[in-house]
């Protein structure tokens, strides 16, 4: 196991490079002025020179990328262009609140995706599975943003039960865990988990067909063993496939939805990005993707051995 | 740092806690009166003194918490706004050299921190942004006023309460300038720095200015109570305010930026706001059936396209720039494309208003005028004139730039013209913008949309209409080069009598009207949509209001 955790560990080095180098490339190789949100549209000449240089826009691109790394490695993003705080306190912030909004929707999601699934594959073919599937069909059909719309306006605008916007009546800064702030949480989650709701429907359905036409479970009802008895079988074997697929749902999620995050006005990494790129912010667009990015790579990396530790199968392959 | 990772644990935390959430009692407002605003922008606009986010953030954190030596006139809805005395009581140019100034100061203003205000903080507010060796020198605040204040050079201390300030070139339209210069308290700044950790001076000044950001001193009327970066700024009254007409009604302010228009409609319809922004255009109706009121006013702001002037552009020909502005039913756009959120622009400031002049050129909507204009110059409905527009999809100010464009090109149509549609990212738009027509950048196009305040006469007409102000100086991207204009800009520039000077500039407007230098197509209304329980509010023609005369009932 630690080979097969070494071995993992090494892979996500080169990525983790080819990460940092694709964004800053990226944000660096978009037309427009770096330094657009500070500097107007009829600044002079000298005053874009002097704040380019302010800014260490006017070095070579190898060396400002240097920099950039070398800075990172010490724990420091550089500051954002538009606030002028640091890029890290930046991230960092909005990383929690994506956080809470991603685990919040990765609960409910997994919890119903596996629910309805089981129900689904246990019934095949019966109106509960047919029920499951449209479900799970409209989960991951609908665009969330058109379903949060739908839900501020059932929930908020018509019956007044939910707030509109915000992560909770004083920010989130003071969050505190009673339903004055839990509330803020409920429509972006029940939002963002549609998606994975619909994915691990539909995933644990099919595995639980598969599962239940194996020989395996003939022989275990064969030597008596209780219909619960077999639920546990089949959830064992169900269990890791559904937890890669929610494993890799939670990096999409922590990526944060720029769509609900902007709908809800939630302030996460999405809402972040939108800023970021709304205010073309350079430093807090490389350093918010470069978070992301590195959360979702070692997120994979914590799947992938959470999965080898649950099936044996996966470390021997 | 431990804060970023608090926060973090938050998050990380909450699986676990989830389950163990009890329920808890709201807090309570108590007698306190709270007016909660959800703003356009997609956050708090910089709380330093001199406020990011265009002329919003100028609107609730430049003229709320700070003052400047000059103020714009807000309290009326019908007239336009004009400059009046703010922190300097008089001001006079040297008689013997134009480029001196007197400003005299208001005695007995404090600041938030209880600081007195004075011909020093004056100096050192002015250092902060133009003196590169001052300690408090602040790169990140001279974008967005060093432009604003294009020939502002130094101040002096004469003495406690009279100020010299100085400027490169004799400029009449400094007083105006002046209202984006926001006093921000050298005393709490100095604090901030005393107590700051950092190598050099440099890092304990950003440190400072970070700090300051935080905890915000000015003596405005508006003192900073809590401040939740990207999310809330609250705001509470300043009792000790120095004009008592504009000691606020309101206890608190609470500022939310909420990006999204459907978003803050939805807001304000749950009652978790009482004011919003720009309300969405396709949901006024529903806002104003639900009792609530839409409030909107002419803003010096225009909605145009800026025509190429260089060679070979077709837009050379001044029949056709006639043609096209005669061909665009405004009152059309407005009411059904718009939902009436926009003011028909004939100009780039509309009768009323004292830079207006008496231009001979009507622009208003008449189809056989434009029609006749370009058979005239050689089209018609078999040959058709092709022209090109630079535009973006969004865009602060841009109100709807796609279906506006397109409404355009279908009007601009029947007058002969083929108009194609350049659509580009609103940031890349913004550079090219300062590239001008001759950038490769233009991509070919020979005129550009982009939106423009008109508050100040530099950035309503000379950066347009000066020859000098040609790419890579300023904005006169299409290369306008008229002797009559730069005579009457140095004109402009070197009246000091007040009247006068507008008398000028009114002269320089006429004969850009008369020119068709632009394509006036609208002005924005600056809507807003407000609970009914809010009165005494005035929408003045300005980017800006004043929240003081507000109250809840």
């Amino acid at each position: 196991m630690l080979a097969y955790i070494s071995r993992r560990i090494v892979y996500v080095i080169p990525i983790v490079i080819s990460v940092a180098l694709v964004c800053f490339l990226l944000v660096h190789l978009a037309p427009g002025d770096p330094l657009v949100a500070v500097l107007p549209a009829d600044a002079s000449q000298e005053l874009a020179a002097q704040l380019r240089a302010a800014y260490g826009f006017d070095r070579p691109l190898p060396v400002q990328f240097g920099l950039w790394v070398w800075k990172a490695l010490h724990g420091d993003l550089g500051t954002s262009i538009a606030t002028g705080r640091p890029v890290l306190s930046e991230v960092m912030r909005a990383v929690g609140n994506t956080i809470m909004l991603a685990l919040a929707a990765a609960l409910i999601g997994f919890t119903l995706g596996l629910a309805f699934g089981l129900l689904a594959g246990y019934f095949r073919g019966r109106w509960i599975d047919r029920l499951a599937t449209a479900v799970a069909v409209a989960g991951v059909s609908v665009p969330h943003y058109w379903l949060g719309i739908v839900l501020v306006i059932v929930f908020s605008v018509q019956l007044n039960w939910l707030p509109a916007v915000g992560a909770g009546p004083g920010g989130s800064s003071d969050w505190a865990w009673d339903w004055t702030h839990l509330q803020f949480l409920v429509l972006p989650a029940l939002t963002t988990a549609a998606i994975p709701m619909g994915i691990v429907t539909r995933t644990v359905r099919a595995l639980t067909g598969d599962i239940l036409s194996q020989d395996f479970v003939e022989a275990l009802r064969a030597k008596g063993l209780r219909e619960t008895g077999v639920f546990r079988h089949v959830l064992r074997n169900a269990a890791p496939t559904a937890m890669a697929v929610m494993g890799l749902q939670l990096g999409y999620m922590l990526g944060g939805s720029i769509l609900i995050e902007t709908v809800f006005s939630w302030p996460g990494t999405g809402l972040l990005l939108n800023s970021a790129i709304f205010q073309r912010d350079l430093p807090l667009l490389q350093g918010t993707i470069l978070v992301l990015a590195l959360f979702f790579v070692f997120l994979n990396l914590l799947v992938d051995i959470a999965q080898a530790s649950i099936d044996p199968r996966i470390k021997r392959s | 740092m431990f804060k970023q990772f608090k926060t973090f644990a938050h998050g990380c935390s909450f699986a676990a806690l989830l389950t163990i959430a009890a329920a808890g009692a709201p807090g309570s407002a108590g007698a306190e009166t709270v007016l909660r605003i959800a703003m356009t922008a997609a956050d708090i606009p910089r709380t330093l003194g001199q406020p990011d986010q265009g002329f919003e953030g100028n609107r609730f954190t430049g003229l709320t918490m700070y003052d400047a030596l000059t103020l714009w006139d807000l309290s009326s809805a019908t007239k336009a706004s004009t400059v009046i005395p703010g922190l300097a009581t008089e001001w006079a140019v040297n008689a013997d050299d134009k480029t001196k100034w007197t400003f005299k100061l208001r005695p007995g203003v404090t600041f938030h921190d209880g600081s007195p205000f004075n011909a020093d903080a004056v100096v050192w507010n002015v250092d902060k942004v133009l003196r590169q060796d001052a300690p408090q020198y602040d790169a990140s605040q001279v974008g967005v006023t060093a432009s604003r204040m294009p020939t502002l050079k130094s101040a002096r201390k004469i003495d406690d309460l009279t100020v010299e300030l100085t400027t490169k070139e004799p400029d009449s339209f400094l007083p105006i300038n002046l209202t984006n210069l926001f006093m921000a308290s050298p005393a709490k700044w100095q604090k901030l720095f005393d107590a700051a950790q950092g190598a050099d001076a440099k890092a304990k000044a950003a440190a400072a200015w970070d700090g300051f950001s935080r905890d915000a001193s000015g003596t405005g009327p508006w003192k900073m109570a809590r401040f939740v970066p990207r999310e809330r700024l609250e705001l509470v009254k300043n009792e000790s305010y120095w004009d008592k007409a504009r000691v606020p009604h309101v206890d608190r302010m609470v500022l939310l930026p909420v990006p999204e228009a459907n978003a803050r409609t939805a807001a304000l319809l749950s009652g978790q706001v009482d004011w919003i922004e720009a309300p969405a255009p396709d949901a006024v109706a529903q806002i104003k059936q639900r009792g609530f009121v839409i409030q909107a006013n002419e803003q010096p702001h225009v909605w145009p396209w800026q025509f190429s002037r260089v060679e070979g552009s077709p837009w050379n020909d001044i029949r056709v720039r006639k043609a096209a502005n005669l061909c665009i039913d405004r009152d059309g756009m407005k009411d059904g494309l718009l939902g009436g959120l926009m003011a028909p622009a004939t100009g780039t400031v509309e009768p009323g208003h004292p830079w207006r002049g008496n231009p001979t050129f009507q622009i208003k909507y008449d189809l056989k005028a434009g029609q006749a204009l370009m058979k005239e110059a050689g089209f018609g409905p078999d040959k058709k004139l092709k022209v090109k527009v630079q535009t973006s999809a969004s865009g602060s100010g841009q109100m709807l730039p796609l279906p506006m464009n397109e409404y355009l090109q279908q009007a601009l149509s029947e007058c002969y013209f083929d108009v194609q549609l350049d659509v580009i990212e609103w940031n890349t738009l913004f550079t090219n913008w300062r590239r001008g027509a001759k950038d490769p950048s233009a991509n070919g196009a020979n005129a550009i949309n982009v939106t423009y305040a008109a508050m100040d006469p530099f950035f309503a007409m000379v950066r347009f209409l000066q020859s000098g102000m040609a790419p890579p100086v300023s904005n006169n991207w299409g290369y306008i080069n008229n002797p009559k204009f730069d005579e009457l800009v140095a004109k402009a520039r070197q009246t000091f009598e007040p009247e006068a000077r507008d008398r000028a500039l009114a002269e320089l407007h006429a004969a850009s009207v008369d020119d068709a230098d632009f394509l006036y197509v609208a002005h924005d209304v600056g809507p807003r949509a407000l609970s009914p329980k809010i009165k005494n509010f005035v929408q003045p023609k300005s980017w800006f209001v004043d929240f003081s005369p507000v109250t809840l009932q």
